[in-house]
C-alpha cells in the first residue's frame, strides 16, 4: 500500500473528478490518494464518485483556502 | 444459461438518459455510465464561482444520476477532441453555437471507440436518451440513422424510449432485449417521460431549460463569438470558455475586453488570472476585481479604470482611486471620476 498526491488546484468541477479518476487507473487497490483540491464542488463530486465506483473517501481537510480529499482505492 | 448482455450509456446528468438506462436495467442488461466533458456542460462551474449559488446543492448530475442507477460512470476529457467538432460541425449549428447533431454524431462514435478499448469487458450495445423530435435540430426521425451510421455504431445503437419508431436494432433481433418493452415517445411533450420517472419513483432529477450545455445559450454563443471576432481567429483554451462564463463582459475598444467580477466569489476566481492578466482594482471603495482580456495600452488604462469604477460602490464620487496591475510591473496609481451611465456605451456590452 503506498500514499499518493494529486495536484487539482485551480481546476473547477468536474476535472478535479476526472484527474482522480484517471490517477486512480494507475494505483494498486488498497492505496491511498491525496486530491488537493479549490474548488469546493469537490466536497460533493468525488465523495460521489467514489460512491458509485467502489472506492472510499477516509476524510478532507479544509484549511480555508485548499481541501485535501483522500481516497483508498477500491477493487 | 442465458448470457448476461451488457451496454454502455451515454449519461448527461439529464432525466432522458436515466430513464433510457432504467428501462434497459429492467430488461436484466448490465449498464455502465459514460459522460463527455467538453468543457460547455452545464456543470459545477458557476455554481462554484458564483456567491448567490453557493447554497445551491453543488451537485454534479451525471454522477447523480449514475447513482440512483447503481451504474459505474467514466468520465472523459473531450475538451481537445471537441474543439474540431464546434469549429467545424459538418451539420452546421442549431439557433446558437450548439453543433448538436454533430456533438452526438462525436459523443456515439466516442463510445463505440469505449466499446473497442475496452473489449475485456465485454460491451454488446450502447444506449441513448434520444427521443424523436425532442430537439430541433439533433433529435429528428431523419437524423436518428445519420447519428447511428456517421458514428459507426450502426445497429448497436439503442435508444429505448423511442425505439418502437425506429428500425429493430442488432439486440432487439437477437433478443438480447424486447422491443416490446421500450417506448415510443416522440415531439416536445416532457409528460411521457415524467410519468415514467414517476413510476420508477425518480425525483429531484436535472431539467435544463436550454440543453446539456452553454453552447445553447444565447448570451454564452455571443460572448464566444465576440472573442472569436476580436481574436480574429477561433481557437480557444480551456481558460477562455472558463471565462466567458464569469462576470460581465464589457469591450470599449476592439483590442480589449474587461471582464468585471459581479459578486466576491467571482473576484476570487479572477485573482487566481493576475500573473497572466492585467487586473484593476478600485482601492478607494469597495468594487470588483476586474480583469482584461486582450491586448490594452497605457493610453486606455484611464478609459478602462473608469468603467471598472462604475461598477464599484463609488459610481458618484467625484473621484476614486484605481490600481492597475500588469505582470512583472510596478503598480500603476490612477486617480479619475467613474463613467457616468451614458459613458459606458450600450454596444460596448458584450
Ligand atoms: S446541447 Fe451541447 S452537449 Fe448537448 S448535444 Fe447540443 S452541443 Fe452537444
Amino acid at each position: 500500500m503506498s500514499e499518493h498526491e494529486l495536484d487539482a488546484r485551480r481546476m473547477l468541477c468536474p476535472m478535479p473528478v476526472i484527474k482522480t479518476q484517471n490517477k486512480v487507473k494507475e494505483l494498486a487497490v488498497g492505496d491511498i490518494l491525496n486530491v488537493i483540491c479549490t474548488d469546493p464542488g469537490v466536497l460533493s463530486d468525488i465523495p460521489a464518485w467514489a460512491r458509485i465506483n467502489g472506492h472510499k473517501i477516509l476524510g478532507h481537510h479544509d484549511n480555508g483556502d485548499e481541501i485535501t480529499v483522500t481516497v483508498q482505492v477500491g477493487g | 444459461m442465458t448470457t448476461k448482455h451488457k451496454a454502455i450509456a451515454l449519461i448527461s446528468g439529464g432525466l432522458d438518459s436515466l430513464l433510457a438506462v432504467r428501462v434497459m436495467q429492467e430488461q436484466g442488461i448490465e449498464v455502465e455510465g459514460i459522460n463527455f466533458y467538453t468543457g460547455f456542460c452545464v456543470e459545477g462551474h458557476t455554481h462554484a464561482i458564483r456567491n448567490h449559488d453557493k447554497d445551491k446543492q453543488k451537485r454534479n448530475n451525471a454522477l447523480w444520476a449514475a447513482e440512483q442507477l447503481g451504474i459505474k460512470l467514466h468520465i472523459v476529457d473531450v475538451i481537445e477532441e471537441y474543439k474540431d467538432v464546434l469549429l467545424n460541425p459538418k451539420h452546421g449549428y442549431g439557433a446558437n453555437m450548439n453543433p448538436c447533431l454533430d456533438c452526438k454524431i462525436f459523443m456515439v462514435g466516442k463510445a463505440v471507440q469505449w466499446i473497442q478499448e475496452n473489449r475485456k469487458d465485454g460491451f454488446d450495445f450502447i444506449i441513448t436518451g434520444e427521443v424523436i423530435g425532442q430537439r430541433p435540430m439533433s433529435q429528428r426521425k431523419q437524423t436518428m440513422p445519420i447519428v447511428a451510421k456517421e458514428s459507426g455504431a450502426e445497429d448497436i445503437l439503442v435508444r429505448p424510449l423511442c425505439a418502437k419508431n425506429l428500425p429493430a436494432t442488432k439486440p432487439e433481433l437477437e433478443g438480447w432485449i424486447d422491443r416490446e418493452k421500450m417506448y415510443d415517445f416522440s415531439g416536445r411533450t416532457r409528460k411521457p417521460q415524467m410519468a415514467l420517472a414517476a413510476k420508477y419513483g425518480f425525483t429531484d432529477y436535472a431539467s435544463p431549460a436550454g440543453g446539456c450545455c452553454f453552447l445553447t445559450d444565447k448570451n454564452y454563443s455571443d460572448k464566444l463569438v465576440d472573442l472569436w471576432d476580436a481574436r480574429g481567429t477561433r481557437e480557444y483554451e480551456m481558460d477562455d470558455i472558463m471565462l466567458l462564463k464569469v462576470g460581465r463582459h464589457i469591450r470599449p475598444k476592439p483590442e480589449f475586453k474587461l471582464i468585471i467580477a459581479r459578486d466576491a466569489g467571482e473576484s476570487k476566481y479572477l485573482e487566481g488570472y493576475r500573473k497572466q492578466f492585467v487586473t484593476i482594482q478600485v482601492v478607494s471603495h469597495n468594487g470588483p476585481l476586474t480583469m482584461v482580456d486582450g491586448d490594452i495600452k497605457p493610453e486606455d488604462f484611464e478609459l478602462a479604470a473608469g468603467v471598472v469604477a462604475r461598477y464599484g460602490q463609488g459610481r458618484d464620487a467625484e473621484q476614486v482611486e484605481v490600481h492597475i496591475f500588469v505582470p512583472g510591473e510596478d503598480i500603476k496609481i490612477m486617480n479619475i471620476k467613474p463613467l457616468s451611465v451614458d459613458q459606458v456605451n450600450e454596444d460596448w456590452h458584450v
